[in-house]
This record gives structure tokens, C-alpha cells and sequence, in this order.
């Protein structure tokens, strides 16, 4: 299995990304300048996090007409799983992949820190290896975080289950508290209708391995390239 | 074709909430403005483009806005002036 981690210019996860990949899941990494015009017949694409063209204008506003962004809406377009993390998934957001649009944390400041989510859904390729109402605990580190859609695109996503992370306290419990950015319904991460985009500002790269003193990320990645395996076995 | 100047003001929607007004708004208050009801703080773009006409200019602007300037989930754009550069 192949993953393609798309760097843009100010893209600053991609080699977190890339490590998360080959060197802790053993798959092949390889990175796609936002100027080529070729995944490089990767399997998997991942939109890493950073500050691509610095969040000129709105955070990844600029990104999402970068000449690989058409190769990974056709990508999805084929059904083919896309990671959209942080800056990511802003990009996915303003590229019509997914739902809804990612503004200025209500506190105005920049948070890092480790939070706690609930999985509120594992019937997605990305979730599979969780299980329902799991609390994982995964770093943020956004000033642009804040989950917004309209009345409509909340209820459809809801009622599809399309909502997958929400920012939770450590008992699973969905609170203004543990909202760290003040996104709408404690929204963290969503996918697409067809469920093969993903979009979390959470950092599930960082949160791989005991050294890095969470390990809650390593299940989405290990369910996706499973899903994936799957697919060329059947 | 004529070289026209546009100003574009782009505004976070009414009913989203956007705390950067809200800050301004209450600051303002504390000032004693207190007739301030509602503060959002938006961008302000001044663009040169070339056009056949002032109407083709401010068309032009106006797929600008709704192609990259402004997003449409949550943003309002209005072009306030055009004037011939």
C-alpha cells in the first residue's frame, strides 16, 4: 500500500505524516509536491497539517486550487480514502470535499494540547479499529479550528452518522468545557457522504506510538490501510 | 478595455459567531459607546482589474468573491465601489 502526504507550501505535519506511515506502519510514504499534477498511484492521500500559503485570505483557501488538488478531488471522485488532518482538512472543506467551514477558535488564541474525543462512529474505513463511544486522547494544535455549517448541513450530517470525533471530557461526556475551539455540536472530524473523505483537526500522526504518549491515533491508520487491503484481496 | 479599482468588503454572516466582533463590541462598550449593538470584523480587498466596462468589472468581482474571496458557508461579500484606476 501506498500513501501520498501532499506538501504545500507551509505544510508543516507532512513529515509526522509520512513517519506515521512508513516508519511505524511499514507502508510506503511518498511526498506530492502541490505543483505535480501526479498522486504517483498512491492508494491512500493525506492532506497534512500546517499553514499552507501562510492562511493568506482563510486557512487553506489558497491551497485548495493548487494544480494536485485536482488530482485528489478526482481521486475522491474514484472513491479513493482521503486523510484530511487540521490544515487538511480546512483544505478538504474549501475544496467542496467535505461539509461545512473551519474559523478562528472562539477563545481567538491558538491551542496545543492533548484532548480527549468519543468516537461517535466506527462505520467508516477511517474508524473500523475503534469502537463506538471510545474516548481517545490526541493533540490539537490550531488557531482555526472552529467547526461552522448551516442549520441544514448539521442535521443531515447527524442524521447520516457523519459526524466521527467530538471534543469530549474524559468520561465521553460532550461539554462546553471540553470544547477547545468552540466548534458547533463539538464537532472534531467528519466524512463525506460516500465516506472515503475525512476531515479532523485532531492530529492522529502525533499519537502513534508510547513515546509520544498517546498511541489513540494508530487504529485510524491501521483501519484504512486494512480497508484498503481488503479491497485489493477481494 | 479600461483599468478599473474595486473595493470588495467581505463580512463573517449575521448569526455566526464571530468572536473577533464580539471583542471589539465589548472593548467599545467598556469605552462607553454603549449605543454599540453589533461590531463584525470582516477584510477589506481593493483589486485592479482590467474590463470593457464598469458593469463587466464589478461582474467579474463579483465570481472573484464567490470562487476564492469569500466562502460561501460563512462569509458575505458586497462590492462597494468600482472607479476607474
Amino acid at each position: 500500500m501506498k500513501a501520498a502526504i501532499v506538501r504545500f507550501p507551509g505544510s508543516n505535519c507532512d513529515e509526522d505524516a509520512f513517519h506515521a506511515v512508513s516508519g511505524i506502519l511499514g507502508h510506503d510514504a511518498v511526498y506530492c509536491w502541490h505543483k505535480e499534477h501526479d498522486l504517483q498511484g498512491a492508494d491512500i492521500v493525506v492532506l497534512p497539517g500546517g499553514f499552507s500559503y501562510g492562511d493568506y485570505l482563510r486557512a487553506g483557501a489558497i491551497a485548495r486550487f493548487s494544480p494536485i488538488m485536482r488530482e485528489v478531488i478526482a481521486f475522491a471522485e474514484r472513491g479513493g480514502p482521503v486523510l484530511g488532518i487540521c490544515n487538511g482538512f480546512q483544505i478538504a472543506c474549501e475544496a467542496g470535499l467535505l461539509p461545512g467551514a473551519l474559523l478562528r477558535n472562539a477563545s481567538l488564541r491558538f491551542v496545543s494540547a492533548p484532548v480527549h474525543l468519543r468516537v461517535d462512529s466506527i462505520a467508516t474505513q477511517f474508524t473500523a479499529h475503534y469502537h463506538v463511544d471510545q474516548v481517545i486522547r490526541i493533540p490539537i494544535a490550531h488557531g482555526d479550528g472552529r467547526y461552522t455549517a448551516d442549520a441544514d448541513t448539521l442535521a443531515r450530517i447527524e442524521g447520516e452518522g457523519r459526524v466521527v470525533f467530538r471534543y469530549v471530557n474524559a468520561n465521553g461526556e460532550v461539554t462546553e468545557a471540553a470544547n477547545p475551539n468552540g466548534s458547533m455540536r463539538n464537532i472534531a472530524g467528519v466524512v463525506n457522504a460516500r465516506g472515503n473523505v475525512i476531515g479532523m483537526m485532531p492530529h492522529p500522526e502525533r499519537a502513534m506510538e508510547s513515546l509520544m504518549e498517546s498511541s489513540d491515533g494508530l487504529p485510524l491508520f491501521t483501519s484504512v490501510f486494512e480497508s484498503m487491503l481488503a479491497k485489493v484481496g477481494a | 478595455m479600461t483599468r478599473f479599482r474595486l473595493s470588495i468588503h467581505i463580512v463573517p454572516r449575521r448569526g455566526i459567531l464571530d468572536p473577533q466582533g464580539k471583542a471589539v463590541s465589548d472593548a467599545l462598550h467598556s469605552l462607553g459607546f454603549g449605543a454599540v449593538t453589533d461590531v463584525r470584523v470582516g477584510r477589506y480587498l481593493v483589486v485592479e482589474t482590467q474590463a470593457d466596462s464598469a458593469d463587466a468589472a464589478r461582474e467579474s468581482a463579483r465570481a472573484m468573491c464567490e470562487r476564492l474571496l469569500a466562502n460561501p458557508v460563512t462569509e458575505d461579500f458586497e462590492i462597494a465601489a468600482v472607479s476607474q484606476a
